[in-house]
């Protein structure tokens, strides 16, 4: 059913079923924007800026990152319900091997998850198995192989170059922020302009059409499952450097607030369609309803258990979800030949 | 009556989907409506025996195996305390989930918010309970929540087209959250003998919980290979379109899908509060929906729908937690333990995989 529409032509019902896209897109958006600006009215300089503006950016990077992977896993019609797990085994290793240097840390935290993506790719795209089942998988083992490293305690980092790397900021903004943030402008890029980017959505949008075109199905979706694991890697190596520590509870469900935040973007879960700058969109949202909880119930006017967190955010993905539907049926009404 | 129909409609689909599709072919398959030919239709023959050996019976060889070498190796294995009180007490649970899971899975569904609806369960029980209410009141106040939980999960599904995954994350995410809302996140302590007997009775000197799981398999067991109902989920989860041409409810079918996962795992829900004395909302159930997707998994149920094995649960649940078992009475520690799970889960997959 869905198929690569931003790539599709500038016919009437390719117009119609791209204004629904950009709805679709811009939904999450003007959300975002409305509750920014309702934040920042409410509850004034504290909120836009200085220590809140950092620590909100500095948190929300990691999640940033995951769902930047997720977005491209999804996709290609796939999910990896890894990448939790992947983060913190990419932070273990990167507080481990940190003792060589900070840009070795680094290195090795990204590695550690490309590893566990491109195991990840090899079974899903050589053996043939589902993406769901087999991230399951490695999700068990990986956070096995992670306490494992950890000598199931939670691994600390010693005080110096590692620690600053969480702690340097820039503009304001910590560096996992504007990090995060090259890396969706780059990944909005390369999924645009990039032939890798059109083969991903290629595959998404219909695997037997990609293959009967030529385009080489197996190594774009191993690629991909490579590329989620090396930014949940990444996402990893920041959450050690901002905490000091990686616990062992840290990256637990993570998967499924990634998938949550790709979701409220605007990308279908059956892959072919999405953008990468909407999930960056719906990562921020999904954290600024967090966000926003806190400085409520600092004002102390009324007082919101942080339980309503999950609530809330529950009922907001089903508001996304419900309204998605509809455009999807509207899509495929109009996508139907007259 | 259902299978008339289905032949009927053969011709008029175009023969585009219901004959190419080998897993959707209980519709087209033989019209004698027998329980037998639910497993053993479609691709299954055209492969080399071997392979539909180790595809259906691949867990419980990998449990038996198991199991005899626990009995030769580990002391103090065959006694009805290890297996009934150790073994078969800490896999009911799971197994009762994963029996929900199986037919849900098999209308090509997945349920993730299994384990926030056992924490839903357990609090609504056991707050009952401390306030007084009569325990069988707690324990049907405590199911009927849970089945509202299927019903929302269902009616997202089946009505509105949403994908499983995203209809249940729905509640996997406000669920804990609404389950700690109840008491603001605090632990309740139980002490209420009645309430507490799903899981701590010993009714023939059973664990209560063992027995349950028992019946639940059986029960659902039933119902998959003798009603109609069972020939409708396999029908659904094969081949949706066919399913619908071919008269079958289809909402209806999945909708009572995510009632049933629901329910079971109300139950489980209230069988962990039970055991544990305590309803603490921040852990009930947390993983449970992995735990169980992994059961049917490894029992060689294609999470692709169109196949219910119930038995295949209820083996592929006792088989991961005698793997943990045995690998923990080892002295290799959880986490390697976990990472060695992970291995069996890929193997066996590969084992059983459907390819045509």
């Amino acid at each position: 059913m869905t198929t690569t529409v931003a790539a599709s032509d500038g016919t009437s019902r390719g117009r119609r079923v791209q204004a629904g896209l950009l709805l679709q897109r811009q939904g999450a958006l003007i959300a975002l924007v409305v509750l920014v600006v309702l934040g920042a009215l409410r509850y004034g300089e504290k909120f836009a800026t200085g220590y809140n503006l950092s620590s909100f950016t500095g948190d929300t990077a990691k999640y940033g990152l995951v769902a930047l992977g997720m977005t491209f896993v999804i996709m290609t019609g796939g999910i990896d319900l890894s990448v939790g797990s992947v983060a913190a085994l990419g932070g273990v290793v990167a507080i481990k091997v940190s003792a060589h240097g900070l840009l070795a840390g680094l290195l090795a935290g990204i590695a550690a998850g490309a590893a566990v993506g491109a195991v990840n790719g090899f079974l899903i795209t050589r053996l043939r198995l589902q993406p769901f089942i087999v991230t399951l998988a490695s999700l068990l083992a990986i956070r096995g192989l992670a306490l494992d490293l950890a000598g199931t305690r939670a691994a600390v980092a010693a005080p110096g170059g590692f620690q600053k790397l969480g702690s340097w900021s820039l503009l304001g903004l910590p560096v996992a922020a504007w990090a995060t943030l090259l890396a969706f402008l780059v990944g909005a890029a390369v999924l645009r302009y990039t032939p890798w980017g059109r083969r991903v959505l290629a595959v998404g949008g219909n695997v037997d059409a990609a293959r009967l075109m030529g385009l080489p199905v197996a190594r774009t979706t191993f690629s991909v499952y490579v590329v989620s694991g090396a930014l949940a890697g990444c996402a990893g190596v920041f959450l050690g450097s901002q905490n000091g520590s990686v616990d062992t509870a840290a990256g637990q469900g993570w998967e499924l607030s990634a998938i949550a935040a790709v979701v409220v973007g605007g990308t279908l879960l059956t892959g072919g369609v999405g953008s990468v700058l909407s999930s960056l969109v719906g990562v921020l949202l999904l954290q600024l309803i967090f966000n926003l909880i806190v400085f409520e119930n600092g004002k102390g006017a009324i007082s919101i258990s942080s339980y309503w967190e999950s609530v809330i955010r529950g009922a907001f993905l089903l508001v996304v979800v419900l309204l998605q539907v509809r455009l999807v049926r509207r899509r495929r009404s109009v996508g139907r030949p007259a | 009556m259902n299978t008339r129909r289905a032949t009927e409609s053969r011709p008029g689909d175009g023969g585009a989907t219901t004959t190419s599709d080998p897993v959707g072919s209980p519709v087209a398959g033989p019209p004698t409506g027998s329980a037998a030919t639910i497993e053993s239709q479609g691709a299954v023959w055209r492969r080399t025996s071997w392979q539909v050996w180790a595809q259906r019976y691949g867990a419980l060889v990998a449990l038996v195996a198991l199991f005899i070498y626990n009995a030769i190796d580990t002391p103090f294995f065959l006694t009805p305390q290890s297996l009934l009180f150790v073994l078969l007490r800490q896999a009911a649970p799971i197994a009762i989930v994963a029996v929900g899971m199986a037919i849900v899975i098999g209308t090509a569904g997945i349920d993730l918010s299994v384990g926030s609806v056992m924490a839903i369960a357990g609090q609504v029980g056991a707050t009952l309970v401390l306030h007084d209410q009569p325990f069988l009141l707690a324990i049907v106040a405590a199911l009927l929540v849970s089945a509202l939980c299927g019903v929302f999960n269902g009616t997202l599904v089946a009505r509105f087209g949403v994908q499983p995954i995203i209809a249940t994350l729905i509640l996997f995410i406000a669920g804990r959250g609404i389950a700690q809302l109840i008491t603001g996140g605090e632990l309740q302590a139980l002490s209420d003998p009645d309430f507490q007997w799903i899981g701590l009775a010993r009714p023939f000197g059973l664990p209560a919980q063992v027995l349950l799981a028992f019946v639940v398999a059986v029960v659902a067991w039933l119902v998959i290979r003798l009603t109609v109902y069972g020939r409708h989920v396999v029908t659904v989860g094969g081949n949706e379109t066919a399913a619908r041409l071919a008269g079958v409810p289809v909402a209806r079918v999945k909708l009572l899908a995510y009632v049933t996962s629901a329910v079971l795992a109300g139950l489980v829900g209230l069988i962990t509060v039970s055991a544990n004395f305590a309803s603490d909302a921040n852990n009930t159930g947390v993983g449970m929906e992995l735990d169980a997707i992994a059961a049917v998994a490894v029992a060689g149920t294609p999470l692709t729908g169109g196949k219910v094995s119930v038995w295949g649960a209820v083996v592929g649940a006792v088989l991961l937690k005698l793997l943990q078992n045995t690998l923990i009475s080892h002295g290799i520690t959880k986490e390697v333990a976990q990472i060695i799970e992970g291995a069996v889960i890929v193997a066996a997959l590969w084992l059983q995989r459907h390819e045509g």
